[in-house]
């Protein structure tokens, strides 16, 4: 039984860093239909930011708790200025091409911001300290949930209750939701697509941010690789969810930290990105369009 | 008064990308030593870089707006020069002849290793001619292409380590593997829109690495196949010299044949279907053409060729192991037929040889290699979604029209 709570607080854990990730994905996608593959990358940078941010005011000998506050704000930043950017060079000036030259374009932007970190810092895994504090009530369960997965759980419900109070009550969420409807008529009643769209960017950034940073504290090493396989198991969740639906995406990522862990935890450990991609696969064929999704019948 | 704003434009994105590259360009630290490497001089060059870059960069989407509005202007679609020239016989056959005794002789006057560049090249056209099939004429993306590569090589490898076959028997049946794998994947997978089936693709090609790196009893895992033969002439023994000329020769009349076949596929009934399919799926249906045996049909052709060149791959390398066929080996002949022009021959072998042969004889830059393939996808994208040399398209025109004899 133990090893079993093991299992699903460890799929639990998994599930939320996905979710972090593939809220991003969902967001971009309800709104532009691009699959952003430069999305990991993202959650990438936003996590060497912040080790860097957090190395140099270690050095400086800050408290702790203001270098996480001050190194999570910097990734949110920095992360969501190459979100920003990303989209303004590389898929504004695409928008009405052909279905296919965005989605090669944010190819080419994943493959770019890789080699960028990887040319600009090293390609060695660099060792990410982890700098949440124990916490004192969880003391009795020691060995069973540590204080970094309670974090994770908490901010992964919050940032998912935040943005869909966004989405649904305020007016930059309605833009939002007309925009992804029909872009035309959105423009037609005066909505400023250009700007709801880097929007959309900015926020699916900022929680990627997040969970590079809250990732990295919780596997407690990062290089310049991670976003990829991070990102495609994000998009097979936001998949698996229903990609365009928020919940959906919370859901798929958590059925699919749960299946991992329970598959690695019980079967075998060696085809854990076989599963991923197997379910993935699977889903796409029998339920195409998700667990929460509509199906989506095509415009002529 | 336009020259300042353009001016102030490019220096507050200069700004910008200073502000942007900071921290992963600028702060390096050294947490063994404690020491903190600040190298400024690398904020300056993004500035200066990123100011004449936007400035271009302008100056580049305002041309191709009025390129595409004149376009729009005149009714009868306008060849550029170099469609022109490549469409222009008294061109094209002298150059014809120049390219195959350039390629008969080339082994006999250059070193064994521009030969053994130049087959890897010629690998590259076929798996860049197979995967144009896919994507450039039917508008499959498929990022998994590489898979299919792999079956061909490990069948060749395979089929060697347990019954001792040779390359002439693996060729065909490293291809038919393929091309079976091909249909046995896109039966299910085809149904899906373009970009899930992109994901889905990339996902087959990473199952089909990570189970060769996990399967030890079968493929040998991560340490691979070695000793794998070079193909043989009647029995006759070759040094290793002579059988690299000879699969630098196997390689020119394979892709002799490829040209030959993707040439008269691309006019064919199928051809055409494939091409209707790729503007406009539900119009192509509507005119009765079956959507899943014509995407089918150029995925399993596709796989074939990758196969194919796996197998030679195989025979050529002598050594196969499952680091060869990563994603990213997906990617890059994506790129060649991306940046070379999908759907157009020509350009597909061009944008091998530029792909292939510039990095192995430009290695100061081999770390910036990624890189640049990387921004040149982008720009690609934004600037000349055909490619370097775009594909011409068959076009018919109706001449005795009264009203445009009237207007005229």
């Amino acid at each position: 039984m133990d090893y079993f709570l093991e299992l699903f607080l460890g799929g639990l854990t998994r599930g939320s860093i996905y979710a972090l990730i593939a809220l991003g994905y969902t967001m971009v996608y309800g709104i532009i239909e691009l699959i952003n593959f430069a999305h990991g990358e993202i959650y990438m940078i936003g996590a060497f930011t912040a080790l860097i941010v957090i190395s140099v005011l270690t050095m400086l000998g800050w408290n702790q708790l203001a270098i996480l506050a001050i190194a999570t704000l910097a990734a949110i930043v920095w992360s969501s200025a190459y979100g920003f950017t990303a989209e303004k060079v590389a898929y504004k000036p695409l928008r009405g091409a052909p279905r296919l030259s965005p989605l090669i374009s944010a190819i080419g932007v994943s493959l770019f911001l890789q080699n960028y970190v990887l040319l600009a810092q090293t390609s060695d895994f660099l060792p990410f300290p982890n700098l949440i504090p124990d916490f004192k009530f969880l003391e009795p369960y020691e060995g069973i949930v540590r204080s970094t997965e309670i974090v994770i759980y908490v901010v992964t419900a919050a940032v998912l209750v935040i943005l869909t109070v966004l989405i649904k009550f305020t007016k930059l969420g309605k833009a939002m939701r007309a925009t992804a409807q029909d872009r035309d008529m959105a423009m037609l009643v005066g909505v400023n697509v250009d700007r709801v769209i880097s929007f959309t960017f900015i926020v699916g950034s900022a929680t990627a941010a997040l969970g590079g940073v809250l990732i990295a504290s919780h596997i407690g090493q990062i290089n310049f690789y991670i976003g990829f396989i991070a990102g495609i198991k994000a998009f097979v969740a936001a998949v698996l969810g229903g990609i365009g639906s928020m919940p959906g995406a919370v859901l798929g990522s958590l059925v699919l930290g749960w299946t991992e862990s329970f598959f690695t935890g019980y079967i075998s450990s060696d085809y854990e990105d076989v599963f991923a991609f197997l379910f993935l696969v699977l889903i796409l064929i029998f339920r195409p369009s998700g667990i929460l999704g509509r199906a989506n019948t095509d415009k002529v | 008064m336009n020259t300042i704003k353009e001016l102030k434009k490019s220096f507050l994105i200069a700004l910008w990308f200073m502000f942007l590259t900071f921290p992963i360009m600028v702060i390096k630290v050294n947490t063994v030593e404690q020491t903190i490497d600040w190298r400024w001089n690398r904020l300056a060059m993004v500035g200066i870089f990123s100011f004449f870059a936007s400035w271009i960069w302008r100056y580049l989407l305002q041309r191709k707006e009025m390129g595409q509005k004149r376009a729009e202007e005149s009714e009868t679609p306008t060849l550029t020069f170099q469609q022109r020239v490549l469409q222009n016989p008294k061109f094209t056959r002298p150059a014809l002849v120049v390219i195959c005794i350039f390629a008969a002789i080339f082994p006999f006057y250059f070193s064994m290793y521009q030969v053994n560049i130049m087959t890897t090249a010629l690998i590259y056209v076929i798996l860049g001619l197979g995967l144009n099939i896919v994507v450039g004429l039917a508008g499959l993306l498929d990022l998994g292409y590489v898979a299919f590569y792999a079956v061909g090589a490990y069948s060749y490898a395979l089929l060697n380590v347990h019954f001792g076959m040779g390359f002439w028997a693996c060729l065909p049946i490293g291809a038919g593997l393929a091309m079976l794998f091909g249909i046995v994947l896109g039966f299910p997978v085809l149904r899906l829109r373009g970009d899930y089936l992109a994901i889905v693709t990339l996902g087959f090609g990473e199952i089909i690495r990570l189970i060769l790196e996990n399967w030890n009893e079968f493929s040998f895992g991560p340490s691979g196949i070695a000793n794998i033969p070079r193909p043989g002439f009647f029995g006759i023994k070759m040094s290793i010299h002579q059988s690299l000329i000879y699969i630098y020769f196997i390689m020119v009349a394979m892709v002799i044949f490829t040209i030959f076949v993707v040439r008269r596929l691309q006019d064919s009934r199928i051809g055409r279907a494939w091409i209707a399919l790729r503007e406009d799926e539900v119009a192509c249906q509507a005119t009765g053409i079956d959507k899943t045996k014509t995407k089918l049909s150029a995925f399993a052709l596709g796989a074939t060729w990758a196969g194919m060149g796996g197998v030679v791959f195989a025979a050529k390398t002598t050594f196969i192991n499952p680091a060869s066929f990563t994603i990213w080996e997906s990617i890059m002949i994506l790129c060649i037929v991306v940046l070379g022009g999908m759907g157009s021959i020509v350009g597909v072998i061009f944008g091998a040889g530029i792909l292939i042969l510039l990095p192995e004889y430009l290695r100061a830059f081999s770390e910036y290699r990624m890189l640049m393939f990387a921004a040149a996808l982008v720009l690609m994208m934004v600037f000349r979604p055909h490619g370097i040399i775009s594909a011409v398209r068959r076009t018919y025109q109706f001449e005795g029209s009264p009203e445009k004899k009237a207007s005229s």
